[in-house]
This record gives C-alpha cells, sequence and structure tokens, in this order.
C-alpha cells in the first residue's frame, strides 16, 4: 500500500501544490507545454531543487538516501537514455514475456540501443523503471513517440502495475483521452498551480 | 666530461626555429605567434631559473628551497587550470589543481628525497628542484587532461548521468564511466611513455644525463625512478582531481548540478 503526499512544494517560480495521492490510484496532469509539469515530477524524484514536503507513505523525503527515494519515487522522462551497448545489460534480469506484453519483440533484450525506435526505447524504459518496484510512478508524456495499439498495451501495463502492487502514479500526458481512460482523478497546472475540481474531462485545454 | 655550449650553437638552434615560424607564416598557418612567443618565454624562462638556481645552490636554505617549491606548484595549478574548458567557479578551481599537485607531486619528491635519495642535507636543491620540476611538468599534463575529459563528459552525458539518477543509483555510480574514461585520459601520456622507453624513445632527462657525461647505468637508475614517480605523481593527482570535481559536480542529494561550473571559455 503505497501513498504520495506533497504538501506546499515549490519549484523555480511554480508552486505552491498540494496534493495526495492513494494506493492504486493515477492521477493526470496536463497542461501548456513549459507550465512546469515536468519539472513538477522532477521535484517529486528529487532531481531538481524544491522547498515543502513530500511524503512516501508519511516518510519525509529528507528521511532517506536521495537514491533510496529515486527507486521507490520512480520518473520516466520524456527521452530515455542508455549508457551500455546492449539492451538488456540495463537490466537485473531481462523478462521478454514482459517485453512481449508491451508488444515489443522477445528477443529485444539482445539488440543493440541504436537499433531502438524512439516508441521501443519508451517501453523498454518503462520496465527497466518497474525492475526498481517503485511504490509511485512518475511519468512524463510516456505513450508520445507510440502508436494507438502500443499506447493501448502501455496503457493497460501500467494500469496492472498499480493495481496489482498498490502502488501509485502521476501521468502527464497531451490527450485527454488517455487521461479518461487511465486516470482517477485529473488537474490542469497553470500558472505553477492545479487547478480544475478533479473531473477527467474530454474536452480539457 | 662536459661540452659546454656556446653562445653560437643556441643562436643555430634558434635560427631554426626563427625559419619554421617564417615558413608558417608564409603558409599562413598561424602558427608562427604562439612559437615565437613560446619560444621567447621558454629562453627567458629557463635563463632566469637557471640564475635562481645557481643562487640556491650556493645557499641551501630550507625555507628557500620551499618558497621556489611553493612559486612552481602555483604556476603549474594556475596552467591547469587555464587548459580547461570548463572549470570550477572561484577559487575552487585553482584550489582543486594545486591542491592535486601538491598531494602528488610535492609528497612524492618529499617522500623521495627523504628515503630514496638521502642527500646532505635532505632538501639540497640540486636534487629537490629539478625532481620537483620533472614531477610538476608530468602530472601537470595528466592532470590537466583528466580533469578537462571529466568535466566535458560530464557536460555532454548530462542526460545519462541524470537517466541513471533517476534509477536509484547513486552520484557515484552514475558518473563511474565518465570517471574512468577521465583517468585513462589522465594516464595515458605516462603509460605509452613508460612502455616506449629505451625502444623507441630515449626520454629526456636520461639523455640530459649522459650528454652531460653520466655513465649509461646510472642515468637510466634515475629515469626508471622518475618514471616511477611520474606515474605515481599523475595517478595519485588525477585521483583526487576527479574525487574533488566529481563532489561539485553533485550536491548533497545527489542531484547534478552545473551551477559549480563556469560557461565554457
Amino acid at each position: 500500500m503505497s501513498s504520495l503526499c506533497v504538501r506546499q512544494l515549490q519549484y523555480l517560480h511554480c508552486g505552491p501544490i498540494d496534493l495526495q495521492i492513494e494506493a492504486g490510484e493515477i492521477v493526470g496532469l496536463y497542461g501548456v507545454s513549459g507550465s512546469g509539469k515536468s519539472r513538477l515530477l522532477r521535484a517529486l524524484a528529487d532531481l531538481d531543487e524544491h522547498q515543502g514536503e513530500v511524503l512516501l507513505n508519511d516518510k519525509p523525503q529528507q528521511s532517506m538516501s536521495a537514491p533510496q527515494w529515486r527507486s521507490q519515487v520512480g520518473l520516466l522522462s520524456a527521452e530515455t537514455f542508455w549508457w551500455l551497448d546492449e539492451v538488456a545489460s540495463h537490466f537485473q534480469q531481462f523478462d521478454p514475456q514482459q517485453a512481449a506484453q508491451l508488444g515489443l519483440p522477445e528477443d529485444i533484450g539482445d539488440w543493440p540501443v541504436s537499433r531502438l525506435s524512439s516508441g521501443e526505447n519508451q517501453r523498454l524504459g518503462l520496465m527497466r523503471l518497474l525492475e526498481n518496484r517503485p511504490e509511485v510512478l512518475l511519468l512524463d508524456e510516456p505513450t508520445a513517440n507510440l502508436d494507438p495499439q502500443s499506447t493501448e498495451a502501455f496503457e493497460a501495463f501500467v494500469v496492472d502495475y498499480v493495481q496489482q502492487q498498490a502502488a501509485c502514479a502521476i501521468w502527464v500526458s497531451h490527450d485527454p483521452r488517455q487521461l479518461k481512460r487511465t486516470a482517477q482523478r485529473c488537474y490542469r497546472i497553470e500558472d505553477g498551480v492545479l487547478a480544475g475540481n478533479g473531473e477527467c474531462v474530454l474536452d480539457a485545454d | 666530461m662536459l661540452i659546454s655550449l656556446s653562445s653560437y650553437d643556441l643562436i643555430l638552434a634558434a635560427i631554426l626555429v626563427l625559419l619554421l615560424g617564417m615558413l608558417g607564416w608564409a603558409m599562413r598557418l598561424g602558427i608562427t605567434r604562439s612559437l615565437y612567443i613560446a619560444a621567447l618565454r621558454t629562453t627567458v624562462q629557463l635563463l632566469l631559473i637557471g640564475l635562481v638556481l645557481k643562487t640556491l645552490f650556493a645557499s641551501t636554505q630550507l625555507w628557500f628551497v620551499l618558497l621556489i617549491s611553493l612559486v612552481m606548484i602555483s604556476v603549474a595549478g594556475w596552467e591547469i587550470l587555464s587548459r580547461q574548458k570548463r572549470k570550477l567557479r572561484g577559487w575552487w578551481g585553482f584550489g582543486v589543481s594545486t591542491g592535486s599537485l601538491f598531494v602528488s607531486s610535492f609528497m612524492i619528491t618529499l617522500l623521495c628525497l627523504l628515503v630514496v635519495i638521502e642527500a646532505d642535507p635532505w632538501y639540497h636543491p640540486q636534487y629537490a628542484i629539478p625532481l620537483l620540476g620533472m614531477l610538476l611538468g608530468n602530472t601537470m599534463n595528466g592532470i590537466a587532461l583528466g580533469m578537462d575529459r571529466l568535466t566535458q563528459t560530464a557536460w555532454q552525458q548530462r542526460a545519462v548521468i541524470e537517466q541513471r539518477l533517476m534509477l536509484g543509483q547513486s552520484a557515484a555510480r552514475a558518473i563511474a564511466d565518465i570517471r574512468s574514461e577521465a583517468m585513462r585520459a589522465g594516464m595515458i601520456p605516462i603509460i605509452n611513455s613508460m612502455a616506449a622507453a629505451g625502444l623507441v624513445s630515449l626520454p629526456g632527462m636520461m639523455t640530459g644525463q649522459i650528454l652531460a657525461g653520466a655513465p649509461p647505468v646510472e642515468a637510466v637508475k634515475y629515469q626508471i625512478l622518475i618514471m616511477f614517480m611520474i606515474s605515481a605523481g599523475t595517478g595519485f593527482g588525477v585521483i583526487a582531481v576527479l574525487w574533488l570535481i566529481s563532489r561539485r559536480l553533485f550536491d548533497e542529494r545527489d542531484r547534478l548540478s552545473f551551477k559549480r561550473l563556469l560557461k565554457k571559455s
């Protein structure tokens, strides 16, 4: 059972932001480019300086080491990077079945990373992130480069993970239909603060 | 036996440099100016240090030897800094380069003087100053290369470093590959010259001693000593620099931050 609590979070010129997410819940975020969505996720993952409190299961961010925090509050950024030659070398144990669930070829673990398309990049990035079994997922426009079919598989995969692990997630997307499908609550980021009553609506923006 | 060089011998060599500069100017290679400045610097600086050494050998005062060493180390530290594309802000840059030269070159020279050479007195400038000079000149190169490689590569690969941090790796682990690459860059010159010594090249100090009439085997022993000291000095110096700089690249929450680094000059 995981919960994330954000109190009076301020970063750069944004905030204050208050947000409470319970186990099994996905919160959708949208807003115009440059409104600070990615920066919010980076602050939550403790990659950028920020003020205010972030608690995981009532434990404050500062009470754990940063690497500990980041392996439990996992951020999937809009672009994924690899530093070794082969895909599987980035994993503790590469699971071909999991790859197949996400619509990837089963032998993709043996591929050189230079061969990956941007869509394959994102899906493998998710698999790599989930190896840590994070309690909170922070997803920054994860399906921007995916075709509709792969997008569907990706969404199902994340929803499944959140439910089975009783984890929680923040999903940043420009697609209101995607948020309607995946998230229970949605907010708009406007002038650095959360706006809206939490309802996921189709005619957003 | 030492054959003394006359001024004409030096002028002959200078004419060669002059000719090279003129050829470079005619071919618009853009090297003439810096070649002449460097040649002039080497003449003036070496003549000066020759005079200083002459006085130094006559006096053998500890404080004087220390003073000269301090000047040499500071200048070498400055030289390292001026070769960096991205420097640490403020006094840190100078502090890191000078400090690492101190731990590597100075301490190793000290060890060598006290334990190996055992001149009387141990700080006899005839041994202390040339040894320190050889060490500084070579470790300086290695440290400058390693430092530049670390900051440049970290800057270019910042996205990869952050990706690794996002996956819960510590700062030390996220930058480990870059660190070992920088270590290699700093060590390659001395490793190469140790490997090629005697087969491809006769190292400068040994050649100098032989030209000055020393028995070859004695010269070789000194050269081996110097080579080992240089490689140890370079290695320890580069390690010190890598450790200090990679700590400055991250804050206390293992966040990558380039705000302690000056922009490209």
